[in-house]
């Protein structure tokens, strides 16, 4: 019982941090995902039809028990937002319902009993808008996820690829991770050497190598972007440094580019690689490498038996940071880059604040995360392999 | 004459304006065990630093086997090399560790794997050879350490306080072990140590460094019979150091006189002229104590200040009277009570005259 009590004690401790999560972080993380499955709509609005149509065989034209209940539904609904509503969803799944649907509600608001429907429209002779009516009953789909990689339903209901140009977003992921890949790597490449320097370093000079790579870290994302923004323009400090040397003759397309994005997003994301690798860089023994030189290994093998070995695990954690922050990044393309460097941060904020569709924003945002997810994964088994073999 | 494995002529080293090693000079034969033993701060680990190309002398020459080497880097030097953290490849198994000097010279696969046996069975690790060096204990790193710095047969072995990691029977085991190592295999090996017990189990020859040279060089036991300073008596092992002047040269030796009237016999020195202020040296254990009627040479009456029973032996602290000597004392001789009237005595042949 006691220690029941203790244990409840030290749980209280992490308690607040808990709470904290599950308000801020988890309830609306599982909210966004939820609107990318969820399509109510239909189900709510349409109760007696949703009924009606789970005995549908979706070949014939739908009964007139449907039909009437249907008819019910329309007369029931009393405000023109939900009206609204209603008309935008299945006018998305089945293009002509804007019009089909004006036309019978008035149709059955200005009568009672009754209502021929084929009367009223010959359109609703064709089985294609009743199956979209009752695939819409569903109050889940996947309709969202689909189009978050350029797929969708045909009107059999299996899945196929979206015509060319009606959707890009494989594109703009497929983007989105090379950029992301390419920003790792010049991280890499740049933050190692520096990481090493820093490490061998001593004193007030350690000191202020370190400050110079969490200076970035300290200081706003959009003051060091706009700095970038100034650097890189043709009139900017390295166009005009490059032809006052007679090294160019014009400026070299720095701005609205893939260059100027990979530019400034490495020097953002650098701290993230640099820091990983200092820390397992102080942590190996001084004496390894003129070790390895006393038994006969010259500078370069001495680095790639000795040092890159055992630096390994920084480098991936530092590769897995950048690449998993580089990979929402949103203001930096946007500033920085052009139409076609745009990634897929921008496209998830134009779904949820451009057009408001969150099942869109959602079902983006779930793509991201399983893929950030799979790549964790795989950092995971990694580095449980390597510690087992250390 | 033949060469020397290594001479080290006029060296020198400074870090900025201090000079850590001064003008220093030393041979050492193919086959010879040489301990560095000083004081930190003497220069030994940096002269170690030196031969194995980690530090470049700032002046002089170092040759090994009639060839300069002293602006070769490191890899070049065919030295092995014993840190004092074994300094072994954490993300290596131990057959890895010792295979890599191998490696780097390009040795063939099936070769390596014969000379990696034979060097894990010399020091008994044939079984850990999968294991990585995180999990042996210290005298395992250390062994295999030692095993990594032989297998690939160096012209030198270099050690800088190998065993000041290992408790003290592990240590002393160690010592014997390398010991018969290079007996066995004839290394040339120069071995750093502040131990100065460590030393003398050990060298051939012992080279005793204070601030930056050589005090004296010589077999272990010339060094602790025959003092050539002040710093090396003391230094080695514990001395009673008695100052005086002195008197005559005699038949049977050179009298001194000390302070309080008292005199001594010592061997005979010719080479300090009367008049020469000097010191004497008696290490603890030549002393011997007897009751003030005795009649012997070099008698000191005194009473004892203290005694402190320590297991082998008694440490007797004597009074102002015989100079404040400490005598060690078998314990098969009587136990001396503190307060007790004795005289202190030793030959002659005990006592060595180092110029003050």
């Amino acid at each position: 019982m006691i220690r029941f009590w203790q244990r409840a004690g030290h749980a209280a401790l992490v308690l607040p941090l808990v709470l904290f999560l599950g308000l801020f972080f988890v309830w609306p993380l599982l909210t966004v995902l939820e609107q990318a499955v969820s399509d109510p709509v239909v189900s709510r609005h349409l109760p007696a039809t949703t009924a009606a149509s789970a005995t549908w065989d979706r070949k014939s034209v739908p009964s007139a028990e449907m039909q009437q209940a249907f008819v019910r539904d329309l007369r029931a609904i009393d405000d023109d937002q939900t009206l609204g509503d209603l008309v935008r969803r299945l006018n998305s799944a089945q293009p002509g319902f804007r019009t089909l649907m004006k036309k019978t509600v008035t149709a059955a608001r200005d009568s009672d009993g009754p209502l021929d429907l084929a009367e009223v429209d010959a359109r609703w002779r064709e089985t294609a808008f009743w199956r979209a009516i009752a695939e819409a009953t569903n109050p889940y789909t996947d309709r969202n996820l689909l189009a978050a990689i350029d797929l969708q339903r045909d009107p059999s209901g299996a899945i196929a690829t979206m015509a060319e140009g009606e959707s890009a977003n494989r594109t703009i992921l497929l983007r989105t991770f090379l950029v992301a890949s390419t920003v790792t790597l010049a991280t890499c490449l740049i933050g190692l050497p520096y990481a090493m320097l820093v490490a061998s370093s001593v004193g007030w000079r350690r000191q202020l190598l370190l400050a110079a790579v969490l200076l970035p870290l300290w200081t706003s994302l959009l003051v060091r972007t706009t700095a970038w923004y100034i650097l890189l323009q043709d009139q900017g400090l390295i166009n005009s440094t490059l032809s006052a040397l007679h090294l160019i003759a014009h400026p070299l397309p720095l701005l609205f580019n893939r260059t100027g994005v990979i530019i400034a997003m490495t020097h953002v994301l650098l701290p993230f690689m640099v820091l990983p690798i200092y820390s397992v860089l102080i942590a190996i023994p001084k004496n390894l490498v003129p070790a390895a030189a006393s038994l006969g290994a010259g500078p370069i093998r001495a680095f790639v038996y000795i040092m890159l070995p055992l630096t390994l695990r920084g480098i991936a954690s530092g590769a897995l940071l950048v690449f998993m922050a580089a990979l929402g990044y949103y203001i930096t393309p946007a500033l920085i880059g052009g139409p076609k460097d745009q990634m897929i941060s921008s496209v998830i904020a134009f779904y949820a604040t451009g057009s408001a569709n969150w099942g869109m924003a959602g079902a983006l945002g779930i793509v991201l995360l399983a893929a950030t997810l799979v790549l964790y994964g795989i950092y995971g088994r990694l580095s449980a392999a390597n510690t087992a073999r250390a | 004459m033949a060469i020397p494995r290594i001479r080290i002529d006029q060296v020198s080293k400074s870090f900025g304006a201090v000079q850590v090693i001064k003008d220093l000079s030393l041979d050492i034969e193919r086959g010879e065990f040489v301990s560095l033993l000083g004081p930190s701060g003497s220069g030994k680990t940096t002269l170690l630093m030196l031969l194995a190309g980690f530090e470049q002398p700032t002046a002089g020459s170092i040759v090994l086997d009639g060839s300069r080497i002293d602006h070769l880097p490191p890899h070049r030097r065919e030295m092995g090399v014993v840190f004092q953290n074994y300094a072994l490849f954490p993300h290596m198994s131990v057959a890895d560790n010792v295979a890599f000097p191998l490696k780097m010279r390009g040795i063939g696969r099936g070769e390596v794997e014969g000379r990696v046996k034979r060097a894990l069975d010399m020091v008994q690790l044939s079984s850990m050879r999968d294991r990585r060096p995180a999990q042996l204990s210290g005298g395992q790193q250390q062994r295999v350490a030692l095993a990594r710095a032989l297998v690939f047969e160096p012209a030198v072995v270099l050690m800088d306080e190998p065993l000041g990691a290992l408790d003290k029977q592990l240590r002393e085991q160690m010592q014997l072990d390398i010991r018969a190592l290079h007996k066995r295999l004839e290394l040339t090996v120069v071995f750093v140590t502040h131990d100065q017990s460590e030393a003398l189990t050990m060298s051939d020859r012992i080279a005793v460094f204070n601030q930056g040279i050589i005090e004296q060089i010589g077999s272990p036991r010339a060094i602790y019979d025959h003092p050539a300073t002040r710093f090396v008596a003391e230094f080695i092992g514990e001395t009673n150091l008695l100052e005086g002047t002195v008197k005559g040269h005699q038949a049977d030796g050179t009298t001194i006189e000390l302070d309080l009237d008292r005199h001594l016999t010592v061997p005979r020195t010719e080479a300090i002229l009367p008049g020469a202020r000097v010191l004497v040296s008696v290490r603890p254990e030549r002393i011997l104590l007897g009751s003030p009627s005795v009649a012997v040479q070099n008698r000191l009456p005194t009473r004892v200040l203290d005694s402190v029973y320590q297991g082998d032996h008694l440490r007797v602290q004597l009074d102002e009277a015989a100079f404040g000597l400490v005598v060690r004392l078998d314990r098969r001789f009587a136990e001396w009570p503190a307060g007790a009237d004795v005289v202190a005595h030793f030959a002659p042949d005990d006592c060595w005259v180092i110029a003050a």
